[in-house]
């Protein structure tokens, strides 16, 4: 065994010379602290006296009332109702759980109630009484305060809920409000505006609630409370009122919008009009639709599965969300570039127009009116492929996407709701960057073809055809579409107009827009759509269309044959009255077949009402 | 014969419990109680069950022979470093930290075993090597000590990374770890804090990068310098403790009276933060009151290990002493603003099972390495290089 070289023992004196250092070495140590608490506890000790009884104030916040929501004619849509609320105070209350075991036998709570409670209390610990159930019934309220004094720091509160009276029928414009989930709260944080939704638990979720939430919400007010030493408010040390948010007025016109949902009879399908004088949303329509109010209180599981899961998809808006094939539609805006570019005259005529041949392909139109003789005026009236087969085909796809692209299609029209799809308008570039393989990405001249008519690769929500179709009423004025007419400062009562706004023009030649729409007048009274709108009390001026759902490979196409869900969805988008268009709509029925056979007719009921009874005769 | 054997055996080994030491332990044990009574009444009956397992793992570890334990020390390190390497791979996370493993019937920490484990393993190095000590041992054990304090830093858990690496490192240091080397590594940290402290605040501006460590890392060691740059979030801890402390007073503001306390401002207040209750409770009187009893039992702990007939047992009972005055240390002053918060609780008085039994343990440890008379042989070093 080597010696070690310090020597035997050596080490055990150093590691006793050490262990005499950690001595002095705690000693000082516990003389820094002891220092520390000297200095906390004696010398500032004042300072933090009135540091800790500060500590005892509390600022409680008041949450403002929300703005309420009306259409143009006053009808309220969106509301606060007083609704009564079980409360319980957690710092009054001992033993919560057993409190809630003894209430459920006074008032029913169901274990949505108590998870809902025992969330909140978990996010607010500390002060304030959290709510155990909503929407007592009268007989309820009357049960609990008979044997209130056997429940110390429970009350029952009036508060303040949303409602929406008008239920399924704005449910898509006016959307809807929910808790504010945790990406919410991450964006309050970022935005910086935590504070002004203390005391809020609800935010906009979809549709105006949601776009106009900064509005709507309101400024919170605040209470300064004196706390004893057991959590409870002693005395009002100074007091901040809340301010409301701002009262929204709409354009829709809640009337309509009710005549429009119950004619489409639970068919799935949607409907836009806008006044093409400023832009304004008169109605929009998405069907089937859906009862807001079902989500204030938190969505049930099965009224969940019920409305998420459903084919007929009723959360869905397909006015602003929902892309068709535009089909027919889509020809008055080919006829425009047709003559914009100089490659048809108004008069100019052609014959055989029963066949036309692309590299092989033979693709007929059999309609009568379509052999021979047709100009650009019965072109659109009797809604003829081949014309528009020969346009496109002269044309070529670069000219038709870059005017369509003039008239924004294939772009958001800017409305004021959230989640509106752009729709696709196809190009050469567009396809390049849809499709990975090359062999794909190629434009082929037959597509151009089916372009020309609305069908391919075209697809656009119906607020964009009416959007497009009151471009071509406005003579190429742009104005952005809005559901917002005014909002009302809540503190002077002061009405704040939204005016229309332009955001562009496209260079159209009135003579020509004149040609164009005259056709679309003559469709409605002798062409496609003529049987629909027979007798009519007002003159309008329309286009059917078809979007075709699915691809025949040849077969013929039979509307009466066919599945239901593979029928081809019917368009119509119109115009009126003529003269000094007032209202542009765009209706689609899904798998409604033939333009002229579904949707035109829907349209002739919704315009008839709208011009006998609700908003036809000037504001 | 065999029976009475073990009786006088047992007999003889509880002289080895050293009454001044437990009596401090159970005035801690006291003191615990009547905080915990204030802080979180509920957790009482619980907190009597954990000190009886305390006590009895203290007892019992004393009367394990010491070499029995120096034997275990290897197995012991080696099934802690597997454990440690098992909770990376398999662990469960909570909070973003993967810290327990689920043995199916129980869910351990081995970072809690190592915390023991780490200075017996080098106790156990240095006795072997006791006689042919070279420079390259100090690296060894600085290896065998680097092994297990990473794997438990890459959890992670810097609080007890800290408490391992102050057990192995006061191993090391009552070995003969060179001060030319020690000096030089407290001056850095001296320098550095004192260099923090001064230019602080042009550090802490946003959008300085510091380099090596994380944004989190900097924004608590910037907190720590200056709570007041995030009085909503994490500094809120620190100056609520703080304002606790303060407004105790002298004489405290009594038994389950105090505001910050009672009012749920102090947070952690039954674990981490229980230092700042008794402070605003029971004032500088019952501050100056605790730290005297640590004081107590610490200089008994350091005077049984001086008097340790064996070097490993003076080396290991040195760094029991050492770590528990670290535990205090840092406890107090991060509740009281000193220190970054880190998770190290005070030892003896916070609510916390695990905690509670490693400490007694390291106790009962010291107390049967102090152990005077050495059946069979003693402990003279002809055994074994021991």
């Amino acid at each position: 065994m080597p010696e070690s070289a310090l020597g035997e023992g050596s080490e055990i004196a150093r590691t006793h010379r050490r262990l005499w250092v950690l001595v002095v070495v705690m000693l000082i140590g516990f003389g820094l602290l002891l220092g520390r608490m000297y200095q906390l506890q004696i010398g500032e000790h004042e300072r933090f006296r009135t540091l800790a009884d500060d500590n005892r104030q509390a600022f409680v916040p008041i949450a403002p009332h929300r703005g309420q929501i009306f259409d143009v004619r006053g009808e309220a849509l969106a509301r606060n109702v007083r609704t009564y609320t079980l409360e319980l105070d957690p710092a009054q209350v001992k033993d919560v759980e057993g409190t809630i075991a003894r209430l459920s036998e006074v008032v029913r709570i169901e274990e949505s109630d108590h998870k809902r409670f025992l969330r909140q209390m978990r996010d607010q610990r500390g002060l304030g009484s959290v709510v155990i159930r909503q929407h007592l019934s009268d007989e309820e309220v009357a049960r609990f305060v008979a044997k209130k004094f056997a429940f110390p720091g429970v009350e029952v509160q009036a508060r303040l809920i949303r409602e929406y009276p008008q239920a399924e029928v704005t449910a898509h414009v006016v959307g809807y409000l929910g808790r504010i989930n945790a990406q919410e709260q991450e964006r309050l944080e970022a935005e910086g505006l935590t504070g002004i939704y203390r005391g809020t638990e609800s935010i906009g979720k979809e549709g105006v609630e949601a776009q106009y939430e900064r509005l709507l919400h309101g400024t919170p007010g605040w209470e300064l409370l004196e706390v004893n030493a057991a959590g409870r408010a002693v005395r009002l040390l100074g007091r901040q009122e809340a301010v409301r948010g701002r009262d929204l007025v709409l354009t829709i016109d809640a009337r309509l919008q009710r005549f429009v949902l119950e004619a489409f009879a639970g068919r799935r399908g949607a409907f836009v009009a806008l006044d093409p004088r400023d832009g304004g949303v008169i109605a929009m329509v998405s069907s089937p639709s859906f009862d807001p109010n079902l989500f204030l209180g938190g969505l049930t599981q099965a009224d969940w599965e019920r409305l998420a899961l459903s084919d007929d998809k009723p959360l869905f808006n397909r006015a602003l969300r929902g892309t068709y094939p535009p089909g027919s539609t889509f020809k008055p805006f080919m006829a425009m570039l047709g003559l914009a570019s100089g490659s048809r005259q108004p008069g100019q005529r052609f014959d055989r127009q029963g066949m036309f041949e692309y590299s092989g392909v033979r693709l007929y139109d059999r309609k009568r009116n379509c052999q021979s003789g047709v100009d650009l005026h019965r072109a659109l009236a009797f809604s003829c492929n081949v014309y528009f087969y020969s346009l496109g085909n002269e044309l070529g796809i670069d000219a038709i996407s870059a005017f369509m692209e003039q008239l924004g299609f294939g772009r958001r029209t800017g409305i004021d709701l959230p989640g509106e799809a752009a729709g696709v308008l196809p190009s050469r570039e567009w396809k390049r960057q849809r499709f990975n393989q090359a062999n794909q990405q190629q434009w082929f001249g037959g597509e151009t073809l089916s372009t020309a008519i609305g069908q391919g690769y075209n697809a656009y929500t119906p607020l964009k055809m009416a959007h497009a179709l009151s471009i071509l009423v406005n003579g190429g004025v742009i104005r952005k579409p809005h559901v917002l007419a005014a909002s009302i400062d809540p503190l002077t009562g002061e009405r704040v107009p939204v005016a229309g706004e332009v955001t562009g023009f496209v260079k159209l030649d009135p003579a020509h827009v004149d040609a164009v729409l005259r056709a679309m007048v003559d469709g409605a009274r002798v062409g496609t759509s003529a049987r629909a709108f027979a007798g009519a009390a007002y003159s309008l001026g329309g286009k059917t269309g078809t979007a075709q759902v699915f691809s025949l490979q040849g077969r013929k196409y039979d509307p009466d044959a066919t599945d239901e869900d593979l029928l081809d969805h019917s368009w119509f988008i119109a115009f009126a009255p003529a003269e000094e268009p007032r209202i542009v709509a765009a209706i689609i029925v899904e798998n409604g077949g033939p333009g002229g056979r579904t949707a035109a007719p829907l349209m002739r009921q919704i315009f008839d009402y709208h011009f006998s009874v609700a908003g036809g005769k000037e504001k | 014969m065999k029976k009475a054997y073990w009786i006088v055996m047992i007999a003889h080994a509880m002289r080895r419990w050293d009454f001044p030491l437990i009596v401090c332990v159970l005035l801690l044990f006291a003191a615990g109680q009547v905080v915990l009574m204030s802080a979180s009444p509920e957790r009482v009956e619980t907190l009597w069950g954990h000190q009886a397992l305390a006590l009895t793992a203290l007892l019992t570890a004393a009367l394990v022979p010491f070499r029995w334990w120096l034997r275990l020390a290897l197995p012991l390190y080696l099934l802690g470093v597997l454990l440690l390497l098992a909770v990376l791979l398999f662990g469960e996370t909570t909070k973003g930290a993967t810290r327990w493993l689920d043995l199916g019937v129980v869910r351990i920490q081995p970072s809690e075993l190592m915390k023991l484990a780490a200075p017996m393993m080098l106790a156990w190095y240095f006795a072997l090597r006791r006689h042919s000590l070279a420079w390259w041992d100090h690296v060894v054990a600085l290896m065998l000590l680097a092994i297990p304090a990473i794997l438990i830093l890459k959890e992670p858990d810097l609080g007890t990374t800290i408490l391992v690496v102050a057990a192995g490192g006061f191993v090391l240091f009552f070995a003969g770890f060179s001060w030319r080397f020690i000096v030089p590594l407290v001056l850095v940290l001296a320098v550095g804090i004192g260099a923090l402290l001064v230019q602080g605040d042009r550090w802490c501006a946003p959008g300085v990068e510091w380099p090596m460590l994380h944004e989190y890392q900097k924004q608590r060691v910037c907190t720590l310098l200056d709570p007041h740059r995030d009085p909503l979030g994490k500094g809120f801890h620190t100056i609520q403790a703080t304002i606790a402390i303060g407004s105790g007073g002298a004489w405290g503001k009594g038994w389950r009276e105090g505001t910050q306390s009672q009012l749920s401002f102090v947070p952690e207040r039954h674990t981490d933060f229980i230092f700042a209750v008794l402070a605003e409770e029971f004032g500088f009187f019952g501050v100056a009151l605790l730290l005297s009893v640590y004081t107590a039992l610490l200089l008994r702990g350091a005077w049984l290990a001086i008097r340790s007939p064996s070097w490993p047992g003076m080396l290991l009972g040195g760094a029991v002493v050492g770590t528990t005055f670290v535990y205090v240390f840092v406890n107090v002053a991060m509740v009281s603003g000193m220190l970054p918060v880190v998770g190290v609780p005070l030892p003896f008085i916070s609510y916390g099972g695990t905690a509670l039994v490693t400490l007694a343990t390291g106790l009962g440890l010291l107390l049967s390495a102090a152990a005077q008379s050495a059946p069979r042989g003693g402990f003279s070093g002809q055994r074994r290089g021991i």
